[in-house]
C-alpha cells in the first residue's frame, strides 16, 4: 500500500485564490503568492526534522511561519504573546526544543539552544520551494491560570477534523477574525478555517481600542468571527458594534448564557450566531446554532463526525479523532481514560432535553460546605436587561467561612442612580431561582471585570 | 455617622433582606439573641469591611469572638484604623 498522502497547510494556499489576505493594524499581507515567499530568510531547511519553539511576538508573522514549518519540522509548539517568561525553560526541556523561531532573536540568545531563527514579515522570494516531508506534529499551551501550563499534542488532521466535516466554504469569500490570540486554540481554530477554507484572515493588535479595532473588521469585510462571551459582552458594551454586519457570529471557550446570545442576536439579527464546544485538549466537541443555551441532549452517545460524548459524574468526556494525542512532557499525565475519553472538566446538568453548562470543576465555590458554580449565579444575574455581565465569587469570612458575593456591570445607559432599584430586583431574582445559599449576600456595581489574556473572565481572587 | 450608628443601621437593613427579625439592639443582648443566623452576620462583617475599611476579626490572630452586642460594637470602635 502506498503511504497515505500528508496534508500540511501550505496545500491549502495554492496561487489559484485571488484575494486573499492576512492582515493586522500595521499591514496587509497576499496570501495568494505566499508560498513564492518566506518570513524565515533561507533557513526553513535547517528546522527540518527539529522540535521548533515558535516565539514570535507578532500574530502575523507567527500565522506565515505556522505554514512553512508544517510539514517540515518534527514539531511545532506555539507561543501566545502572554507567555510567562519562567516557564519558558521548563516548557523548552518538555518539549526537546532544538530550534527557536522568533521575531526577537536578541531576546532568545540565552535561552540554550543552539539554532535561533529569526522570522520576519515575508517579503523574499524564496530560492527553494519548500516541500511537505512529515507530519508535523503541532503542540499548543493551555490556558490554565496558574503554574506552568501543560503541553498539548495535536496532528494538523485532528485540529481541522470540525473544519473538514463542515464540509467546503460555500458562497462568496469568508473573511474571518476572532478575538482570541491564534496561537490559542480557539484562534488557531480560525486561522485554520480562514487557511483551509480559501478565505482571509484579519487578526487582533495588543492594545488596539475597540473601537478601532471594529472599525479594522468592517473596513476587512469581515464575515465570520468568533470570541469567548467575555470578549463578546465587552463588545457589546463598547457600543462600538452598530454598523458591524458579520454573517457568522461564533462563540466558544466559555460557557454562553442565554443572556450573551440574546445581546448578540439583537446587534447582529442578519447573522447566524453559533457557540461551539472546544477545548485544547478535547479539541472541538459541537456548535450549536439554534440560538439557545446548551445543548441538546441528543448529541449524547452516539457518533458524529467521528465525535462521541458521554457525561460521566457530572462532567463532560469527549472521545473523538480531534482531540488531542497527549499532554508532552518528563512527567506528562495520561490525557484521556483508557477507553480513549477526555475528562474535560466541564460540569453539565440535564433540564429537560437539554444539557446545560454549570461551571468547572475545579471553579467550585464552597459556601459553608455546600458547593456552588459560580457561573449558574451569573447566568441568573446577566439575564436582567439592565445588566451586561457579571462575577460571582466567594469571599471569606471569619463567621460562616464564606459567602457569595457577585461584582456587576451594567449595561449601556442604565445609570448607577437606579442601581438600588436593579440590585433589588436581581436579588428577588436570584432568590427565587437559586437555593438560598447560592444567593448572593452582596451585590456590587463595578465598571470593569478582569479577563484574562485568553479571553476568558478572571476567576482569580482580589 | 457614628461606628455604632452604621452597625445598627447595617443590620436594620440586612434583617430586612433575610427576612429575619431583629431584637431591640441593647449592649448586652448576646449575639445569638438578635435574630440574626450566622449568614446574617456574615454579610454583615463583609458590608461593614466595605464601608468601614476595617474586619476586627480577621485583623489580629488574637482577636476575641464577640459575644454580645456591645462586644461586636466595641470591636470595631477599638480596631486599629
Amino acid at each position: 500500500m502506498p503511504p497515505r498522502k500528508i496534508f500540511a497547510l501550505r496545500d491549502y494556499l495554492g496561487p489559484e485564490l485571488k484575494g486573499r489576505t492576512i492582515s493586522d493594524a500595521r499591514q496587509v499581507v497576499s496570501l495568494t503568492n505566499i508560498l513564492e515567499q518566506t518570513s524565515l530568510g533561507e533557513r526553513l531547511g535547517e528546522l527540518s526534522g527539529r522540535s521548533v519553539l515558535l516565539a514570535a511576538a507578532d500574530q502575523l508573522i507567527s500565522a506565515i511561519a505556522m505554514t512553512e514549518i508544517d510539514g517540515v519540522a518534527r514539531r511545532m509548539l506555539l507561543c501566545p504573546a502572554d507567555l510567562n517568561a519562567d516557564h519558558v525553560q521548563t516548557l523548552i526541556d518538555d518539549a526537546e526544543i532544538d530550534a527557536i523561531v522568533t521575531d526577537q532573536p536578541s531576546c532568545w540568545a540565552d535561552a540554550g539552544v543552539h539554532l535561533v531563527a529569526a522570522a520576519g514579515t515575508p517579503e523574499r522570494t524564496a530560492k527553494k520551494k519548500a516541500k511537505t516531508e512529515r507530519a508535523t506534529e503541532w503542540l499548543m499551551l493551555t490556558s490554565g491560570t496558574s503554574g506552568v501550563p501543560k503541553i498539548v499534542g495535536h496532528t494538523l488532521e485532528g485540529l481541522t477534523g470540525a473544519i473538514v466535516a463542515d464540509g467546503p466554504a460555500r458562497g462568496a469569500a469568508q473573511v474571518w477574525a476572532t478575538f482570541y490570540d491564534i496561537r490559542r486554540y480557539g484562534g488557531l481554530q480560525i486561522f485554520l478555517r480562514a487557511v483551509i477554507g480559501g478565505g482571509s484572515m484579519v487578526l487582533t493588535e495588543p492594545g488596539e481600542a475597540i473601537a478601532d479595532h471594529v472599525a479594522r473588521l468592517m473596513a476587512a469585510g469581515v464575515t465570520h468571527i468568533s470570541g469567548t462571551p467575555s470578549h463578546w459582552r465587552k463588545l457589546l458594551m463598547s457600543g462600538s458594534a452598530s454598523g458591524f454586519s458579520p454573517r457568522y457570529v461564533r462563540l466558544s471557550g466559555e460557557m454562553a448564557d442565554q443572556a450573551v446570545l440574546d445581546g448578540l442576536r439583537r446587534a447582529f439579527p442578519a447573522a447566524s450566531i453559533g457557540h461551539a464546544y472546544a477545548s485544547t485538549e478535547a479539541g472541538v466537541g459541537f456548535a450549536v446554532n439554534d440560538g439557545h443555551e446548551g445543548f441538546p441532549a441528543s448529541l449524547l452517545g452516539q457518533s458524529r463526525d467521528g465525535v462521541e460524548m458521554k457525561v460521566e459524574d457530572g462532567s463532560l468526556r469527549i472521545r473523538s479523532t480531534r482531540t488531542a494525542h497527549a499532554y508532552v512532557g518528563r512527567n506528562a499525565a495520561a490525557l484521556t481514560d483508557s477507553d480513549g475519553f477526555v475528562d474535560t472538566g466541564d460540569m453539565v446538568e440535564l433540564r429537560g432535553d437539554r444539557y446545560h453548562f454549570v461551571g468547572r470543576r475545579g471553579g467550585i465555590i464552597n459556601i459553608g460546605g455546600l458547593k456552588v458554580h459560580p457561573e449558574e449565579i451569573e447566568a441568573v444575574i446577566n439575564r436582567h436587561a439592565e445588566v451586561r455581565m457579571s462575577c460571582a465569587r466567594s469571599r471569606r469570612s471569619p463567621i460562616t467561612g464564606s459567602i457569595v458575593v457577585a461584582d456587576v456591570i451594567l449595561a449601556d445607559g442604565c445609570d448607577l442612580s437606579g442601581s438600588d432599584d436593579i440590585r433589588k430586583k436581581i436579588l428577588a431574582d436570584c432568590r427565587a431561582k437559586l437555593a438560598p445559599y447560592k444567593v448572593p449576600a452582596m451585590i456590587k456595581f463595578v465598571s470593569a471585570l478582569d479577563i484574562t489574556a485568553a479571553g476568558k473572565l478572571s476567576r482569580h481572587d482580589p | 455617622m457614628s461606628v455604632r450608628s452604621r452597625i445598627v443601621s447595617a443590620m436594620q437593613q440586612i434583617a430586612v433582606e433575610q427576612q429575619v427579625t431583629l431584637s431591640p439592639l441593647v449592649d448586652d443582648l448576646s449575639l445569638h439573641e438578635t435574630g440574626f443566623d450566622s449568614l446574617s452576620f456574615a454579610i454583615l462583617v463583609a458590608r461593614l469591611e466595605d464601608d468601614l475599611g476595617i474586619d476586627p476579626f480577621t485583623v489580629s490572630e488574637d482577636a476575641t469572638f464577640p459575644l454580645t452586642i456591645g462586644d461586636f460594637i466595641r470591636a470595631y470602635e477599638n480596631a486599629p484604623a
